[in-house]
């Protein structure tokens, strides 16, 4: 293990992704740049697995690199994984190739900048989880705009030029204080650096609009109720990748910002503010599903429901309980599988019929049962079927969340039943019924390349449904870890 | 007073007043056999004598400091400027190389007064001396009022000129006041002389109000930009882009002397003053650009916005110095590349290259995916999205703030640079995003030369931010010396 510790692993798993885009760049024909971005796409997922060979289980920072990048204030190149952090990275490089193998044939303008984009998407996002300086941290959160704007308006739906610009915008607007809040720590604390951060006792005043000024960017990212509204539009109007990996990975950079800044560095402030966010994140659950309810677009059925289970992993972070901020980072993981999943069985439909509208589909399973088969599996997952993954996400935030509050628990399991509701409509308007479209008996069922694209996530619902053990043993030490970094911070008697 | 005068650290300066000179005098003197290889070679003469000026400059680093003739002095910061200023020079004549043939045949006078610009602006952040600063200042003026009117077949560009001269003479004005109450009461006009004798009373008061006002006008500061937009808009493109930058890091760097020789005058008088400065330049560029269908025009509303940003760190005093310095490097990359990309979608008409809309960009990812992405580059940078260098600057500039106490001076700027963000996206989405079946009616044909500037200020865009440390060293080097 000791070679494998001084091994600048990752920054290896940051960079990867970019190397292989500018490599891309280098090569005309089609072939050799889809298969360059491939395999840079899936190497950066073993490498990732690497960070599994040399863990350690006792929820400290680990595989950290540090060096100086502007000394002059005291900026450093400071990476780290913990618990909290390496499910999320390993969902990001998972969601890598998924979403390039994806993209294979359904790019007709411009495949190169497409995947050139996709990839350096991923530096970004990884980059995000990884970095331990705020100063560095802020950079990657910021730049992941950049990809993301450029595939919603470039490869985007009707809509695409607001849905880009609304996200471009909402997002930026939202980090604005965070930059402010972030050199005001640095002029008051020496640093910044997370770690040093930690042990800087800071008053409640500070604390209190700190904490608004870095949650109004997590909030929007999440989003949380009411700064969900560019959610449906972006969601929507994106490509099938880009919708996967807004989906998938750059909402939980939202929550996993609360868990690593807004908790840890505003102990007190967090008490002060639980409740509020609790009580949004119970609203995020209820109003999603209800108008999630009424879509006639099965994608932006999804978008909804994304507001909705987003919801539950903010209500397990403000539960600010052990089970609960397990339960909120193993579900952050599992939405990102399963809707994930979703998208991408949406685009599969989409790319041969070219509409989303549940009114013109119905009775696919006779049609196409491998697809059907794949959509009846995600759904589950969805919904939240003991077996599979989210059943032990939500069970999991639940519990923590009793313990917090049972009030909240109640009405989030209000929540649950609307789950099931919304997504079973999906499943009702899709698969079931008579097939009485006359387009869609054209319709073939899933190529072996689609089934690629899908079988990792299905596999994985299993093996979270149902060995979660493997997954909490690295994630709950992380959490206590946070929570006694929160009680030794704490001002106030916790 | 000695007898040997040591010109010696003036070198630089000496080579682009010597290469001005001659140029004028190789205009009257040969014929040449056509516009356009007059044009060029006189381009290549003045390249090669920015290139050796900034080589010169940055020979002289660190070798202290060196007072010439009383009123002018050599230091870190000074050749720091230099460097900025030949920068954006030879850039703009990379972009003018084959710009300037399109609308006139005096092109040695062009560059001649490029060189002369640029002289004043080298001298003018020399200057310790107030007398040296305003003859500084008048001989960047007065080449600049001329190269703004330089396209006599548009009227755009007479009128900007015009306004920018009448403006300007009403500024110097201003100045000058300003200058005789200073010298009213400390009976000097050498700074260092103005630092040890100041009253504190009102005259130096008064006087370094007036001076304010003068120095505001020259960064269009809002209420005192009106010349701004008509003439950035009315100038010919090279001319915008070299002014639009070299002008305000010279007068940065002079109006932080004249501050520093302030010890009598309590520094939250003229903060103040500099923060509500920067408070109305920032937001009302950013909202007037929002405005704008021209591109040239928003670009200038946008520079308008950033001498707003610059004069947040201004705020901040000798802290803020480091980050506005920084500011301006990047300001030079990403600005000039940008009016270059601009003058690229000039439609050429003969004698009179036309101003182009945002709209004119439509498609041009398309058409010539290169240019795009540079130009959007340039936009992500100005509108301060990483890892470009414009974010970079902003973090400094903002740090420098929140570090003196001006935290809600750093919040409005924050707030500003999202409303800001808005017209530059409007530009990418024209370029990638808008529907390629109408328009598209300009195709760009790109000259060699100002492909290499767009290429030169793409990459230091790209590069410069990650690569801070550096020129921070410089920088603070350059700062500490100064103390």
């Amino acid at each position: 293990m000791e070679n494998l510790l001084s091994f600048p692993l990752l920054s290896l798993i940051i960079w990867l992704p970019t190397l292989g885009a500018i490599l891309m760049l280098f090569f005309k024909s089609e072939k050799s740049i889809k298969v360059i971005a491939l395999t840079t796409a899936l190497l950066s997922f073993l490498v990732s697995l690497l960070l599994l060979v040399g863990w350690v289980n006792d929820g400290s920072m680990q595989f950290q690199e540090q060096f100086a990048w502007v000394p002059q204030l005291n900026i450093t190149y400071h990476l780290g994984v913990d618990g909290i952090s390496l499910f999320l990275v390993l969902l990001t490089t998972l969601l890598g190739p998924i979403v390039v193998l994806f993209s294979w044939n359904n790019i007709k303008d411009n495949l190169k900048s497409f995947l050139f984009l996709l990839l350096v998407q991923q530096t970004g996002m990884l980059g995000v989880f990884l970095s331990l300086d705020l100063v560095l941290f802020f950079v990657f959160w910021e730049f992941t705009l950049i990809p993301m704007y450029f595939l919603i308006g470039r490869w985007g739906g009707k809509n695409r030029v607001y849905a880009a610009v609304k996200f471009f915008l909402y997002t930026m607007a939202g980090s604005a204080l965070m930059m402010i809040a972030i050199l005001v720590l640095y002029w008051q604390h020496g640093s910044f650096d997370w770690m040093q951060l930690l042990q800087a006792p800071m008053d409640i005043r500070f604390q209190t609009w700190a904490f608004v000024a870095f949650a109004l960017a997590f909030a929007i990212k999440i989003p949380l109720f009411p700064f969900h509204t560019w959610l449906p539009d972006a969601h929507v109007q994106a490509p099938t990748a880009g919708s996967v990996i807004l989906a998938g990975v750059l909402l939980k950079m939202g929550a996993y910002g609360f868990l690593r800044f807004n908790l840890p560095l505003f102990p007190d402030a967090t008490h002060l503010y639980t409740p509020l966010l609790a009580t949004l994140a119970i609203i995020g659950i209820l109003y999603g599903a209800l108008v999630a309810l009424v879509q006639k677009d099965v994608k932006s059925l999804v978008a909804y429901s994304s507001i909705a289970h987003l919801g539950f992993v903010m209500l397990g972070v403000a539960s600010l309980t052990a089970q609960g901020l397990s339960g909120a980072v193993l579900q952050s993981v599992n939405h990102g599988l399963s809707t994930g999943a979703l998208f991408l069985m949406i685009g599969m439909v989409y790319d041969r019929r070219h509409t989303r509208l549940l009114s013109e589909y119905g009775g696919l399973w006779k049609k196409v049962p491998v697809w059907s088969a794949f959509f009846i599996i995600v759904v589950l997952a969805s919904v939240g079927l003991p077996g599979l993954n989210g059943f032990v996400g939500e069970f999991t935030i639940l519990i923590g969340t009793f313990q917090a509050n049972p009030w909240w628990a109640m009405f989030a399991t209000i929540g649950v039943i609307f789950a099931a509701w919304y997504l079973l409509t999906a499943v009702r308007g899709m698969v079931q019924g008579p097939l009485d479209e006359e387009k869609n008996g054209n319709l073939t069922d899933l190529s072996t390349r689609e089934i690629w694209v899908l079988a990792p996530l299905v596999i994985l619902f299993f093996v979270i449904g149902l060995f979660p053990g493997f997954f909490f043993d690295k994630i709950n030490p992380a959490v206590d870890a946070l929570l006694k970094t929160m009680q030794a911070g704490s001002q106030l008697p916790f | 007073m000695t007898n040997s005068l040591n010109l010696f650290p003036l070198l630089p300066e000496i080579v682009i007043i010597g290469l001005a000179l001659l140029l004028l005098v190789i205009d009257m003197t040969t014929r040449f056999s056509s516009v356009r290889t007059e044009s060029s070679l006189m381009a290549g003469v003045t390249l090669a004598g920015i290139i050796v000026a900034a080589g010169l400059s940055v020979m002289g680093f660190a070798s202290g400091k060196e007072l010439v003739a009383g009123v002018v002095l050599v230091d870190d910061l000074s050749i720091y400027l230099n460097l900025v200023v030949l920068l954006a020079a030879g850039l703009s004549v990379l972009l003018a190389w084959r710009y300037v043939p399109v609308f006139t045949e005096q092109s040695s006078s062009f560059y001649a007064l490029l060189l002369l610009a640029t002289a004043g602006m080298m001298f003018l952040g020399k200057s310790v001396e107030l007398i040296t600063m305003f003859v500084s200042l008048e001989i960047l003026s007065v080449s600049l009022y001329i190269l703004t009117g330089f396209n006599r077949h548009q009227l755009a560009s007479a009128e900007g000129a015009l306004k920018y001269f009448l403006l300007g003479a009403f500024s110097s004005g201003f100045f000058l006041y300003g200058m005789a109450l200073l010298y009213a009461d400390t009976g000097s006009v050498k700074l260092a002389d103005i630092a040890a004798s100041g009253t504190g009373g009102f005259l130096i008061l008064a006087g370094l109000a007036l001076m304010l006002v003068g120095f505001a006008f020259k960064l269009a500061g809002v209420p005192f930009h009106m010349w701004a937009p008509d003439a950035y808009q009315g100038a010919p493109t090279p001319v915008t882009a070299f002014m639009s930058v070299a002008t305000k890091a010279a007068v940065f760097v002079a109006l932080f002397r004249v501050l520093a020789a302030m010890p009598s005058i309590s520094p939250h008088v003229w903060q103040w003053a500099i923060a509500i400065l920067a408070t109305l330049t920032m937001t009302w560029g950013n909202l007037a650009a929002l405005r704008q269908t021209s591109l040239k025009r928003m670009l200038a509303y946008s520079s308008i916005a950033h001498a707003g940003y610059m004069m947040v760190g201004l705020t901040a005093g000798a802290a803020g110095l480091n980050a506005v310095l920084y500011y301006l490097f990047a300001y030079a990359f990403m600005n000039i590349g940008a009016f270059a990309v601009a003058s690229m979608l000039e439609r050429p008409a003969p004698h009179a290259p036309q101003d182009a809309d945002i709209t004119a960009a439509r498609g041009m990812f398309s058409r010539r995916p290169m240019l795009a992405v540079a130009m959007a580059i340039f936009m992500l940078s100005l509108a301060g999205v990483p890892p470009m260098v414009g974010f970079f600057g902003k973090l400094y500039v903002f740090s420098a703030a929140v570090q003196t106490g001006w935290t809600w001076l750093a919040i409005v700027a924050v707030l500003n640079s999202v409303a800001g963000a808005y017209y530059y996206l409007k530009v990418v989405v024209q370029m990638f995003m808008a529907d390629e079946s109408e328009a598209g009616n300009l195709r760009p044909s790109i000259p060699g030369s100002a492909a290499t500037a767009i290429a030169i200020a793409a990459v230091g865009t790209l590069v410069m931010g990650l690569l801070a440390s550096p020129v921070f060293v410089t920088l603070g080097q350059a700062v500490i010396a100064l103390k």
